[in-house]
């Protein structure tokens, strides 16, 4: 039995807001648009979309101020979208609670395969699914195990806790600061180097090219994303498309 | 015309005043034999030919060959016969030359006397005369025979010229300096080239020495700048003297811990403004400073802080004697007068010591010394009660010398079977001589005394009694005491001198790293915290440095990390850079303040305030301190001024590449924005007619140039605003070259790229946006250039001081010569036949990103296989040191 999943489009642009529409239409999603903040906040509550697409540039609020509001008042998964390029402003938005970003100009594509990334992540999020396979690499975060080619990659406990945060939401972006809150002692919040040392000592452990990544993505001056073919085992299989 | 350049009224009126008057040239040499009268009469030549009507009013050829040959070339007046002592020469014939009335006269010798019965006594009256008549005349001087001069130079020539030529006649005279070095006038007069009367042969010997001559020449040099104008300074440094003259004077104030020095100080800056002359303060250490009170530093610091604030630098400088170490300085600094104060001793004091004016007066050359008088002692602070126990010493020394004396008592009863009771007595030198080097002046007469008692005692007959029979031995108790005496004050005085040696090579070593310190820093915060650590370190404080801003003063460094002063302390920091002044505690203002503050200041006025304290409650600077913290001062400051100047030019520059750019831009903007819309335009058109995915494709490939095109001008507008928010942070090469190869897959279709980077290549410190673009424009650079289907290299590798982060393709490569243009905005380099379809931004893109980074970026050619590389060079500066992924916390 499929399920109609409700997406909620907020942008002043027509066009933009008529281009989104038809995609997901092809993709069978049920879809409610807003042109301004007022009547995002109206059709949130009303409408109880699965995944809102935010654009933050609106004509009577600050995007940015929406994302806090939203998570608040929903249980929305977020994806923002924004003209603006600055990685300040992605960053500001994912720590706020937005659970990922596109800029603009994007590919209608990439826009189908963050959709289904985010409710793939609905789906998982409440502890229904604790395992997964990136390629020929298995995540089990219940165990705390991590097995390449079915053999046991060993991990120190800091290297174990990042890979675990990203695996959490697999496919989307965690910034630096929410990795470094979670695995490091505050006084060490700024210290992005030793991210950076972690990660490549965990690549050359799992990745099958430690020069060129295809688990752990680098999002520049943003963060980490766990990317590549997602097989959720006993959910349903597929590419996600993203950035593949 | 501005009202700067118009002459003034008074100018005017000089000017009508010279106004059909002649103009007199006046060739000024520092001694006979350097070629003024040769000068004269080539320039006077150069005259004649160029239309000029000149003749010889007078001129001494002295049986030169040379200068007679100029001399034959002229015009001569015939000299107007005078028998005097057996002279035939003759003087001047003024009248024939004023009948004669030519343009232009040649007269030698200004300072020469006429002699008697000639109508003026002296021929620069003649010359007067002639001036008067509206004649021009050219005219040679040396230096020592003009009247201001007269003096200074007899002191140290010690030959006294009688013929005088008054200044007057120089002021309004142009003045051309004849100048050849001493080595060269010694060698001509050993030569025979100058002439010199006979009777004067053995004086002038004498006068041409060669640190007279030096001194001479200077004289004249610097009499010569001063007198004239800018022209004049101009016409000497185009006869090409050697080496830069310190020409003009330079003046040093002598100032002691007394109250009155404030007043040399401001007497010195009166002489400085006058002579608008660089001047210094300078405080002589001696052994007596030591004993200075704190008082008496504290006096010292407010007087040479007084000086600073007035405008002079100011020393500090160790020396054995006041007379000695002003000597020394006052050479160094090439001083030419010295301002001190009159001896405030009592007069028994000076005719035992010496004056240090007299001292100053009898050992000093060439320097004017001014002393001003100084006020009647007030009341010397000494201090009643000070007990001191160094000048004691300890009760073991006395024990030492008395052991050794009662040795040599042992020592001389056995001896006295052999030896001569009078030489019995030179044993005891041994004792004295070394009580008194070793343990000072009072251990050595108390072993005097010890030894001619004991002598007395054991020796002298009658023996067992102190009574002395012979006055013979009378003399040997005196020789013992006053050996003890004189060696003792020996002793001490090399003592002295090296505690005195030690203490100054200890300061000019904690100055010196202090100043390398401060080179070291790379920019203004650096240098800030590197004063705050180094001023800490050397005077063990804590420190503490604020800058002056709208909202009062900021705390820009500090050591140990202190943020917050409380508001007595900002009060004091405010008040010391408003009055230029120190304030808080151990000042005269504002003492409740914890922190001492010390204005950092410069002719530019005050930059900023080093506030010290100590941890526990004491005066923040020991008054032994002050001397050395005043120098630092004085350096830190002048270091921080020097940064300040730095970084606005470099700001200035900045802006100007900014504006060049953002005209370039414009210029070229509509061109590559409608080839594109013209394009997408119209093939929406076409597709309406008939509808085809080749022209959706053309629509989108369009598109994407032109997203590529605006984002990459929003970049460059962001670069040429300087609007680029850096935000650095450590990054990893491989996620830099893996996102740029992600990033450009669409665009590099046919191409592979291949990272080639050396696995433990370390974390660098740049904004990963920003590289990120700068990689993908390279790419996309290659992309465009490289030969199909031929892989492009990104490379990273590691070199002694920086990483190069290259990427490389396989094509035709850059034409040589074009290696800096290609980076410059809107140059598109065809090479081969293909259109090249792109904005002509990317690599100057590439440039603008990279160096705000702080990174330099190269263009050339790679030989095999042949293709184009581009190079990041990221510096040492900015590479991480290898984080161990053990050491992570």
């Amino acid at each position: 039995m499929k399920v109609r999943h409700k997406v909620l489009i907020v942008d002043d642009e027509l066009h933009i807001r008529r281009l989104i529409h038809a995609a997901l239409a092809r993709s069978d999603y049920a879809i409610v648009e807003a042109e301004n903040a007022r009547e995002a906040i109206d059709r949130l509550q009303s409408e109880r979309p699965d995944i809102t697409l935010l654009d933050l540039g609106l004509p009577d609020r600050d995007g940015l101020e929406l994302v806090p509001l939203f998570k608040q008042r929903s249980d929305t998964t977020l994806i923002v979208i924004s003209a603006r390029d600055a990685t300040d402003e992605k960053v500001a938005a994912l720590d706020l609670g937005a659970d990922d970003y596109l800029t603009k100009p994007f590919d209608t594509d990439e826009l189908l395969a963050r959709v289904r990334v985010a409710l793939r992540n609905r789906l998982t999020r409440d502890g229904g699914n604790l395992a997964l396979a990136v390629g020929d690499v298995a995540i089990d975060l219940v165990a705390r195990t991590v097995t390449k080619r079915g053999r046991e990659v060993h991990l120190t406990p800091k290297e174990y806790a990042v890979l675990a945060q990203l695996a959490r939401f697999p496919g989307r972006v965690i910034t630096h600061k929410q990795i470094m809150a979670e695995v490091w002692p505050r006084e060490h919040e700024h210290h992005v180097e030793y991210l950076r040392v972690l990660v490549r000592t965990l690549r050359q452990k799992i990745e099958a090219d430690p020069q060129q990544p295809q688990i752990i993505c680098n999002e520049l001056g943003i963060g980490y994303r766990l990317r590549g073919n997602v097989d959720t085992p006993g959910g349903e299989s597929g590419s996600d498309g993203s950035r593949a | 015309m501005t009202d700067a350049d118009r002459p003034s009224p008074e100018a005017f009126l000089r000017a009508a005043a010279q106004e059909g008057r002649g103009r007199l040239k006046i060739f000024l040499g520092a001694a006979p034999g350097v070629g003024k009268t040769w000068e004269m009469l080539t320039d006077g030549r150069h005259r004649r030919e160029a239309g000029v009507d000149v003749v010889v009013g007078v001129v001494e050829t002295h049986g030169r060959r040379e200068t007679e040959a100029l001399v034959a070339g002229h015009e001569i007046i015939p000299r107007r016969e005078v028998d005097h002592q057996g002279h035939g020469l003759g003087e001047m014939n003024i009248d024939a030359i004023l009948e004669r009335h030519p343009q232009l006269v040649l007269v030698d010798e200004l300072a020469h006397t006429n002699a008697p019965g000639s109508r003026h006594p002296k021929r620069y009256q003649d010359v007067e005369e002639l001036l008067d008549a509206g004649i021009d005349v050219y005219s040679t001087l040396n230096i020592q025979h003009v009247e201001s001069l007269n003096d200074v130079v007899a002191s140290f020539t010690r030959i006294r010229v009688r013929e005088t030529v008054p200044d007057s006649i120089l002021e309004n005279a142009e003045i051309e300096v004849v100048d050849i070095p001493p080595d060269e006038l010694i060698e001509r007069l050993r030569d025979g080239k100058v002439y010199i009367p006979q009777e004067a042969t053995r004086a002038l010997g004498h006068f041409f020495s060669k640190s007279n001559l030096t001194a001479l020449r200077e004289l004249a040099l610097r009499h010569a700048a001063q007198a004239v104008d800018a022209q004049m300074l101009e016409h000497v440094r185009s006869h090409a003297l050697a080496g830069s003259f310190a020409v003009g004077e330079r003046i040093v104030v002598a100032v002691s811990e007394l109250p009155v020095a404030a007043e040399l100080v401001r007497a010195g800056k009166r002489l400085a403004d006058a002579l608008k002359a660089p001047w210094t303060a300078v405080h002589i250490e001696t052994r007596r400073s030591q004993s200075m009170t704190a008082g008496d530093r504290r006096q010292l610091a407010d007087t040479l802080a007084l000086a600073s604030r007035l405008g002079a630098s100011t020393a500090s400088v160790p020396a054995a004697s006041v007379v000695e170490g002003l000597r020394s300085f006052a050479a160094d600094a090439r001083a030419t007068q010295i301002v001190i104060g009159k001896s405030t001793r009592p007069w028994w004091f000076e005719v035992r010591h010496g004056s240090v004016v007299d001292q100053l007066v009898r050992t000093i050359d060439d320097v004017a010394i001014h002393v001003l008088p100084g006020e009647p002692e007030i009341a010397r602070r000494q201090p009643a009660s000070v007990s001191m126990p160094g000048r004691w010493g300890k009760p073991a020394h006395y024990l030492w010398s008395f052991a050794l004396v009662a040795v040599m008592t042992a020592l001389g009863r056995v001896l006295l079977e052999a030896i001569d009771l009078g030489n019995i007595s030179l044993l005891y030198l041994v004792p004295v001589m070394f009580a008194a080097a070793t343990f000072g002046l009072r251990a050595g007469l108390f072993a005097g005394l010890a030894s001619s008692l004991a002598y007395n005692f054991f020796f002298l007959p009658p023996t067992g009694t102190l009574s002395v029979n012979n006055p013979e031995n009378v003399v040997s108790i005196l020789v013992l005491l006053g050996v003890a005496v004189v060696t003792s004050q020996f002793a001490a005085r090399v003592r002295a001198q090296a505690d005195l040696a030690q203490s100054s090579a200890r300061q000019n070593a904690a100055l010196a790293t202090f100043s390398r310190q401060l080179t070291a820093a790379a920019d203004r915060d650096a240098l800030m915290q590197a004063i705050c650590a180094e001023v800490g370190r050397l005077l063990d404080v804590h420190s503490v440095l604020l800058l002056p801003s709208a909202d009062g003063p900021v705390v820009r460094a500090a050591v140990p990390p202190e943020d917050r002063l409380g508001q007595i302390e900002r009060a004091a920091a405010q008040w010391a850079i408003d009055n230029a002044q120190p304030a808080g505690r151990g000042s005269a203002t504002l003492t409740a303040s914890d922190w001492l503050f010390h204005p950092l200041q410069t002719t530019r006025g005050v930059l900023g305030v080093l506030g010290l304290t100590r941890d526990d409650a004491g005066e923040p600077v020991r008054s032994d301190q002050v001397p050395l913290l005043m120098s630092l001062l004085d350096q830190a400051s002048i270091a921080l001024d020097r940064m300040e100047l730095e970084e606005a030019s470099l700001h200035a520059r900045q802006a100007d590449e900014r504006d060049r750019l953002r005209s370039a831009l414009l210029s070229s903007v509509s061109h590559d924005l409608r080839t594109p819309l013209t394009t997408i335009l119209s093939a929406a058109q076409e597709m309406r007619r008939d509808p085809s995915p080749a022209m959706a494709a053309t629509i989108e490939a369009e598109a994407r140039r032109l997203n590529r095109f605006v984002s990459n001008l929003l970049d460059m507008v962001r670069v040429e605003a300087g609007a680029l928010a850096m935000k650095a942070e450590a990054t990893d090469l491989f996620d830099a070259a893996a996102s740029a190869a992600h990033d450009t897959r669409a665009s590099l279709a046919g191409h592979e790229v291949k990272v080639d980077i050396s696995p433990n290549i370390p974390l660098v410190r740049v904004d990963p946006v920003l590289l990120h673009h700068c990689l993908i424009n390279l790419l996309d650079n290659a992309g465009r250039y490289a030969d199909p289907d031929t892989p492009i290299v990104i490379r990273a590798r590691r070199t002694a001081d920086a990483i190069l982060l290259s990427v490389i393709d396989q094509g035709p490569g850059i034409a040589p010569g074009n290696e800096k243009r290609v980076f410059e905005t809107f140059t598109r380099l065809e090479g081969g036949d293909r259109a090249k379809h792109g904005t002509g931004l990317g690599l100057a893109i590439v440039k603008g990103f990279a160096e705000a980074m702080g990174l330099a970026v190269e263009a050339g050619n790679n030989p095999d296989p042949h293709g184009a590389c581009f190079t990041i060079s990221i510096p040492e500066t900015l590479i991480i040191a290898p984080v161990d992924d053990k050491e992570i916390p």
